[in-house]
């Protein structure tokens, strides 16, 4: 027997020393774009560093947002083995860089002028302590809505602009025999509309609520609005919600089952792949109430400690990459999200993605850009999962109105915090 | 002369080899089982946030996870779910045994039927078994579609009847196996005990009543250990069929456990959950092992 | 065992045959259905699964799911399918079971033959081991892999596999054994054979219905274990994190057609190990492990 355990053991020390059997210049990726479009979206970025002789190790986990992914990277930096670059969401970015196990990218986005070209708000999770540590790919904006443009035309109203005008809108859908609102009932997504109404209370009251986590902002009256109008709206969503994924909701959009769907820039490409135009099949507006303030979720590349000279420039290497405004383009185009620096041109984006574009620029500019709560961008993770907690609580009918809805958010931030 | 110690040392090693050779496993165990519930108990009093850090908090996790109203509807869900599913799972497992040993034409067809579902993971069968209980797109859909209008099941969709579809599915997926014990069971039992009863009049319901189902009992407790160690890491079976909604009614222990320790970054509250978890086992399995080994002995 | 493995004696009348037919039947429905509907999905185009009738049979048959779930579907940066994965698995899988069915044997041969004081209490320790819970474990084997030089390689995978599945594959065996006579061994003994050569020429022989057994039962946990592959697999990963990779992409457009070929197909090793070895693991079963 222990013959025949040392032979299987030689063998796959044979294989496994052929499959890590890694070059210096190698880059290893943990990222959750794992299928479908976007992972060949992340081909591009493959292929621009195979040009420079950088090879790419992937290892792609999925699940949950990310959640998988996580655990993985857990995993791999308590082995000690950390990979060079992982896919990453706002505060998980600002928690690895406390454990001081990030790289830093100074040699490059000092030179490159990252500081001038992406927004301040994402540079907040980019930077630690004046030090660049990641790499947004791109920018991801949550306050949208899909609409059909059929069900739309059938209402005779234009396309709401104000909370009163999305109700008659939603009315009148409902009147018409469709179902008004398209939603799945998973927490994030819950979580995704509430930001926007939350967002709609006004772009101060946002950034008081949702990053400063003020207790009075928390449980106060305009946050007990919010509840109400989250209640509201649950009003027009059909009675087969629960656990829906977010791509079959815009497939009742897409198919005019449902009127409208509550849901950031990705769900775009399900309506592109459905043979769908902007303006023609479907129309994006930001959220009634909203226009002028985004609310960002971005992808980066968090870098981690490599050792070794060559295998620091292909992390360096690759953290240019990201940022080349081509690559920008071409993967964010792909991707239905916009590029994470505004010097961008947008000449091959859709009306939608123009739009983006300009509002994110815009909301730069007035310092309206803010983190969302529901993607990580708000608050730490046992903060967001305790209003995720309470959100679909309401969203669920356990809280009979919205001040006891804020009331018991204000509690569950503080516990969590 | 000579020959003398030499056989005592070869007695010797004869009486220390099984030990030595069991050691390596033994060591095992201890490290990798008792050091790493050692490790969680430890790190249950303290305040690790993403990674384990040291800093003594005292018992300040077990009140905030008592105080989490997630964590008594995950204790309630396993309550009901563990006991369902081990009673059902028995149940349908002892019936079709039983039925099975009919001498029934077809039953090296049907065998490998029942005993398919253990073989999939449910990363694989999630996604069927969620379409199947959707109203929308599943059982109901299809009813409608085949002309019974008034046909309702919506069970995954509502907070109080989603437990009990993850109960179906867990139902789905081990009662087979569960079957294929009891079968085993029923092949072992001498035939001639059986005539002898028959011949006393006793009817089929008596028959298996007062002397083939106590003749399973090894049996029965072998199913018990398997079905309970299945329902406690019944993680992605919650995760594959409603991710623990709807809203968060479908919590359990195990997904309560992975989602504060990795996703929310309070490993302190994911380990007092575990050593929670670890000690309720014990409470029921100890005193089991205890009582099956001692009998053993005899 | 011939006697053994007789159906029951008792006798049925016509009716309740009709009865317990239907009832078979039935269950055989429920648990077929949902291979059923992954099979029937899994050859039509995607524009007939979204928004058709989830039972129906294709209107058009296409076998291009399955050509893309095995060999071009996208899976991370690489448009490879399922195809190289499997390699990762069964090289993680065989020796992890091998490994652990051995174990697993020679230890259920000293714990039953080879008695000592404290046997008992360290199966009951093995036994327990069983249950304790994996999301625990991940943190501290990964820093005991880390140190080892582990992490990351189908090496570490093995290691974790067999540390976990001991408990169960002592359990087996030992219950195995527990039924066999204890006084041929000692015979054997007396006769001068040593410890090795008994296990060798006397237990080991006897032992293919339970081999059966625990083979199918770590082949199946093994093989679709997600949670440890996941973590520990490093680059180099296995079947279920690619099957999961490609079922679970966040944001990207859901393909069900190609997720249940790719199912179906991620599925087939254990189906097989399933149907070929099922009619031994009754017999297996029968033999030792329902022996209390």
């Amino acid at each position: 027997m222990r013959k025949m355990t040392k032979g299987f053991a030689s063998a796959l020390a044979l294989t496994a020393g052929l499959s890590s059997a890694a070059m210096a210049e190698d880059v290893e990726v943990l990222h959750w774009w794992t299928a479908g479009g976007e992972a060949a979206a992340l081909n591009v970025l493959k292929e621009d560093l195979a040009k420079q002789g950088i090879g790419w190790i992937d290892m792609p986990v999925a699940g949950g947002g990310g959640e998988a992914a996580m655990t993985a990277l857990s995993a791999r930096v308590t082995a000690g083995d950390a990979p060079t670059a992982v896919q990453m969401l706002g505060f998980d970015i600002t928690d690895w860089a406390e454990q001081g196990v990030l790289g830093n990218l100074d040699a490059v986005a000092g030179p490159e002028g990252w500081d001038q070209v992406i927004p301040e708000a994402l540079q907040a999770f980019s930077k630690h302590d004046g030090h660049w540590i990641a790499a947004p790919v791109n920018v991801h904006s949550t306050n949208w809505v899909w609409i059909s443009k059929a069900a739309l035309d059938k209402t005779g109203l234009a396309a709401p602009t104000n909370w009163e005008e999305l109700i008659a809108v939603l009315d009148k859908m409902q009147e018409n025999g469709i179902t008004p609102l398209a939603h799945g009932g998973q927490p994030w997504q819950d979580a995704t509309i509430f930001d926007s109404l939350v967002l709609a209370q006004g772009s101060d009251f946002y950034k008081a609520a949702f990053i400063d986590l003020d207790p009075e902002a928390l449980g106060g009256e305009k946050m007990a609005a919010a509840f109400d109008q989250l209640l509201k709206l649950r009003t027009y969503v059909d009675s087969n919600f629960s656990g829906r994924d977010w791509n079959l909701a815009s497939a009742m959009v897409i198919n005019g089952e449902a009127g409208m769907q509550i849901m950031g820039d990705w769900a775009k490409g399900e309506f592109l792949k459905a043979g769908q135009k902007p303006g023609e099949g479907f129309i994006c507006i930001r959220f009634p109430g909203t226009q002028g303030a985004v609310t960002f979720n971005a992808d980066q590349f968090a870098m981690f400690n490599v050792k070794g000279e060559e295998k620091v420039k292909a992390q360096l290497a690759m953290a240019s990459a990201i940022e080349s405004p081509a690559f920008q383009s071409a993967f964010n185009v792909v991707k239905g999200s916009v590029p994470a620096r505004t010097d961008v041109p947008d000449t091959d984006f859709d009306d939608c993605g123009k739009k983006g574009i300009k509002d994110l620029a815009e909301a730069n500019t007035n310092g309206t850009l803010y983190g969302s709560m529901a993607h990580g961008y708000g608050a730490p993770a046992a903060v967001k999962n305790a209003t995720f907690d309470v959100i679909t609580a309401a969203f669920n009918g356990e809280y009979s109105d919205g001040a006891t809805a804020a009331a018991a958010l204000k509690d569950a931030v503080a516990a969590a915090q | 002369m000579a020959a003398l110690p030499e056989a005592d040392f070869r007695t010797k090693l004869q009486d220390w080899l099984p030990k030595l050779v069991l050691a390596p496993s033994v060591a095992v165990t201890l490290f990798f089982v008792y050091g790493f519930i050692l490790f969680t108990v430890v790190l249950s009093f303290t305040s690790s946030k993403m990674l384990p850090s040291w800093d003594f908090v005292g018992f300040s996790n077990y009140v905030r996870l008592f105080s989490l109203p997630h964590w008594h509807v995950a204790l309630k869900n396993i309550a009901i779910f563990a006991t369902l599913y081990i009673v059902i799972c028995t149940a349908i497992g002892l019936m079709l045994a039983i039925f099975l040993d009919q001498k029934i034409r077809g039953e090296g067809v049907l065998r490998p039927i029942y005993l398919y579902p253990m073989a999939l993971s449910f990363i694989v069968t999630g996604t069927a078994w969620k379409w199947f209980l959707d109203p929308g797109i599943g059982l109901e859909n299809v009813m409608h579609q085949w002309g019974w209008e008034s046909f309702s099941f919506t069970w995954i969709k509502s907070n109080t009847m989603a437990i009990y579809t993850i109960v179906l599915a867990a139902v789905w997926q081990s009662s087979g196996f569960v079957m294929a014990m009891f079968l085993a069971g029923l092949r072992g039992i001498d035939n001639e005990v059986l005539k002898a009863a028959q011949i006393d009049g006793a009817s089929n319901w008596q028959l298996y009543r007062r002397i083939v189902i106590p003749l399973l009992r090894p049996a029965f407790l072998s199913a018990f250990v398997i079905l309970a160690h299945l329902a406690i890491k019944s993680y992605d079976l919650v995760i594959a069929l409603t991710g623990g909604g709807p809203g968060r009614a479908t919590e359990m222990p195990a997904t309560f456990m992975y989602s504060y320790t990795f996703t929310r970054k309070e490993m302190g509250v994911g380990a007092s959950s575990a050593v929670i978890m670890l000690m309720t086992i014990a409470a029921i399995m100890v005193p089991y092992l205890y009582s099956e080994l001692k009998e053993k002995k005899e | 065992m011939s006697v053994a493995a007789q159906d029951t004696a008792v006798s049925t009348g016509r009716i309740t045959r009709a009865f317990i037919y239907l009832i078979l039947l039935l269950f055989a429905l429920f648990y077929l259905l949902p291979l059923y509907v992954m099979g029937v999905n899994s050859v039509k185009p995607l524009s007939e699964i979204t928004g058709g009738n989830m039972m129906a049979l294709p209107k058009e048959w296409t076998l291009d799911p399955w050509r893309s779930a095995w060999s071009t579907a996208q899976i991370g940066v690489n448009p490879t399918g399922l195809k190289p994965y499997f390699l990762t698995s069964i090289l993680m899988v065989v020796p992890a079971v091998a490994i652990s069915t051995m174990l697993g044997a020679i230890n259920g041969y000293i714990l039953t033959k080879w008695r000592f004081k404290g046997d008992t209490i360290i199966f009951g320790l093995m036994l327990f081991s069983c249950f304790i819970p994996f999301q625990i474990v991940l943190i501290p084997m990964a820093r005991v892999l880390g140190m080892l030089g582990m992490a990351g390689s189908i090496q570490g995978l093995i290691l974790v596999h067999v540390v976990y599945g001991l408990g169960f594959s002592t359990l087996y065996f030992r219950n195995y054994y527990a039924a066999f006579p204890t006084e041929l061994v000692r015979a054997a003994q007396i006769d001068g054979a040593g410890f090795f050569r008994i296990f060798w020429r006397i237990m080991l022989p006897v032992s293919g219905p339970i081999a059966v057994v625990c083979v199918i039962w770590q082949f199946t946990n093994i093989w679709n274990d997600f949670l440890f592959g996941a973590s520990f697999g490093g680059t180099t990963q296995p079947m279920t994190v690619a099957l999961n990779n490609l079922v679970q992409s966040s944001t990207g457009v859901k393909e069900y057609n190609v997720h249940f070929a790719a199912a179906i197909l991620a599925a087939i090793p254990t189906l097989i190990v399933y149907i070929v070895a099922g009619r031994y693991f009754v017999r297996g079963l029968m033999a030792g492990s329902v022996k209390g």
